[in-house]
């Protein structure tokens, strides 16, 4: 009885979640014409045009290519700085220590929208507009404590006599840092370089104000050529799914986790 | 865990704070200045004390624009919080049907916000979408682009869709961690369904359940991208929140000084909100590992 109910309720939930992403794909297998003047719920007649346009133009594609870089550049530098910090964090006490770290989740905190303008001078003033690091850098404003916040989480976890042991072993902290600790919290600098990529790939207004024309991301482009060209749904559709695809696949690898990291590391 | 008082622990966090402060620091220093100064254009600034924060606290536009995202908060937490932890206590425990629910559950929030957007436009339009088209084929008058009700029902099924799997996850982990013997004590001590829930089940998830809140609470008083896309803050301002009415302020109008204190003030709330939740919820960490 008990789990009849439960199965009705997650497939209704499954479903609810399901019905609009399959309406999407199902836009994206139309033609314009298809879409405008008739109304079936599933394509009439199949077509992969609005696939072939996007892959073929590079207006179009190379928004995904550069929206890959900008995600992948935040994500080496959020992890890269996070991890030493996360570490003070998680084993010393020090002046300041609660303030810092509150500090840090106020970032996390912000409104993009408070800070699009002055990124846009800030980076426009240094000569650093419409390039990959740009946004790489701007995104970091949330993803730095957010990466901090999990790894710091997972390497509580970790018990301090490990650290104790290699120091008396003659470790330096670098090389016992690399070789010891890194690989003890490989799952939570896995889940952390998760959250970062999704966030980075998420964001569209600090994107979208930081770039023009060299370094636009594929959710700028989306909403100019909706602008632009009056209402292209069926090639709308195609570059939503296809931005859909890197986050299932990401979401596969790390699906053991996925609950564990959402919890910052601390379930 | 006790930690070593050692204040060579700065060194490490090093990196962090030039970062944060080159990406954080410098634009909201920007925007303090721009809130204190007024111009003609062509950087030519001149000191305006505290006007333009008077200005805005006195100003219908952004009480209008704060009381639409409270009651737009209040809205998605009611629903997704306890839509969430019913989802989570359905949940598979584990093997395959685990998993399986929890890729597909957490896929819409890899959707990047723009395309959420867009997914329900084209979901709910009338001339093309499965349900605007289903509803009017059944007779309900439901437009969203031209109807401010309809407006708001639209974006909060599309935020209750897009983030009540967050809230789910995040109970499922909590719910994970609980461990077998509680519940073979309740089953001889024959407590209701109830009584597990209330007596095991929420005082353990207590703990992400506050992460889930706060997080939930903090992104939604920041949402900009999906109702921009659906409705652009229409029809008329009745869609229009903070973040909406801070860009069109900001980047539209180019009014930098209103805007600037606007972005301050929200920023404080935001802050303070923030820091209730996270007090207690340090609070309730020191209590557990005591």
């Amino acid at each position: 009885m008990k789990n009849r109910a439960s199965l009705i309720t997650m497939t209704l939930y499954l479903l609810f979640l399901l019905i609009p992403i399959y309406w999407l794909v199902n836009m994206s297998l139309k033609t314009n014409t298809e879409i405008t003047s008739t109304f079936s719920i599933y394509p009439q007649t199949l077509t992969f045009a609005n696939y072939i346009t996007i892959l073929t133009d590079p207006s179009w594609y190379m928004g995904y290519v550069n929206s890959m870089i900008y995600v992948v550049l935040n994500t080496v530098i959020s992890i890269t700085v996070a991890l030493p910090a996360a570490y003070a964090f998680s084993r010393y006490s020090f002046m300041g220590d609660k303030h810092l770290f509150f500090w840090l989740l106020t970032n996390r905190m912000s409104p993009p929208a408070v800070f699009a303008l002055p990124f846009f001078q800030l980076y426009s003033s240094i000569g650093l507009f419409d390039t990959h690091i740009a946004v790489a850098l701007a995104h970091c404003l949330f993803n730095v404590p957010l990466a901090v916040w999990i790894l710091e989480g997972f390497m509580r976890g970790v018990p301090k006599e490990i650290d104790e042991t290699a120091y008396i072993d003659g470790y330096s902290f670098p090389r016992f840092f690399i070789r010891i600790f890194m690989p003890l919290v490989a799952s939570g600098i896995g889940v952390a370089a998760f959250f970062c990529f999704m966030f980075s790939w998420v964001e569209l207004l600090l994107s979208r104000t930081l770039t023009a024309v060299d370094a636009k991301s594929i959710a700028a482009t989306m909403t100019r050529t909706v602008s632009a060209s009056g209402m292209d749904w069926g090639v709308l559709a195609a570059a939503g799914v296809l931005t859909i695809i890197p986050g299932a696949l990401v979401i596969y690898f790390v699906r053991n986790y996925i609950a564990k990291g959402f919890a910052l590391g601390r379930v | 865990m006790d930690k070593t008082q050692n204040n060579k622990a700065w060194f490490l966090i090093l990196p962090v704070l030039i970062l944060v402060a080159f990406s954080a620091v410098i634009p909201l220093m920007t925007v303090v200045n721009y809130s204190v100064n007024d111009t003609f254009g062509s950087n030519d600034f001149f000191w305006n004390g505290l006007g333009w924060f008077e200005e805005m606290i006195a100003s219908d536009r952004m009480h209008a624009a704060l009381g639409r995202q409270v009651l737009f908060s209040g809205i998605i937490l009611a629903i997704e919080v306890p839509l969430g932890i019913f989802v989570a206590l359905n949940m598979p425990k584990k093997g395959f049907w685990a998993s399986f629910c929890l890729v597909l559950m957490a896929l819409p929030l890899l959707i990047p916000f723009n395309v959420v957007g867009t997914i329900w436009q084209i979901f709910c339009r009338i001339d093309i979408g499965l349900l605007g088209h289903s509803l009017a084929a059944l007779g309900i008058d439901y437009n969203y682009t031209n109807d401010a009700l309809d407006a708001w029902i639209t974006i909060i099924v599309m935020d209750v869709w897009h983030w009540t799997s967050l809230v789910a996850l995040l109970c499922y982990a909590g719910l994970q961690s609980i461990p077998q013997a509680y519940y073979q004590a309740a089953k001889i001590d024959q407590a209701s369904r109830w009584s597990v829930f209330r007596y095991i089940e929420l005082p353990k998830m207590s703990g992400v359940l506050l992460i889930a809140v706060l997080l939930r609470f903090m992104d939604s008083f920041m949402i900009y991208t999906e109702p921009f896309v659906l409705t652009g803050g229409g029809p008329g301002n009745s869609t229009t929140f903070l973040s909406i009415d801070l860009v069109k302020m900001a980047v539209g109008q180019f009014d930098l000084g209103p805007a600037a204190a606007f972005s301050i003030m929200y920023f404080l709330v935001i802050l303070l909100v923030s820091w209730v939740f996270y007090t207690v919820m340090t609070t309730l960490d020191a209590q557990e590992t005591k």
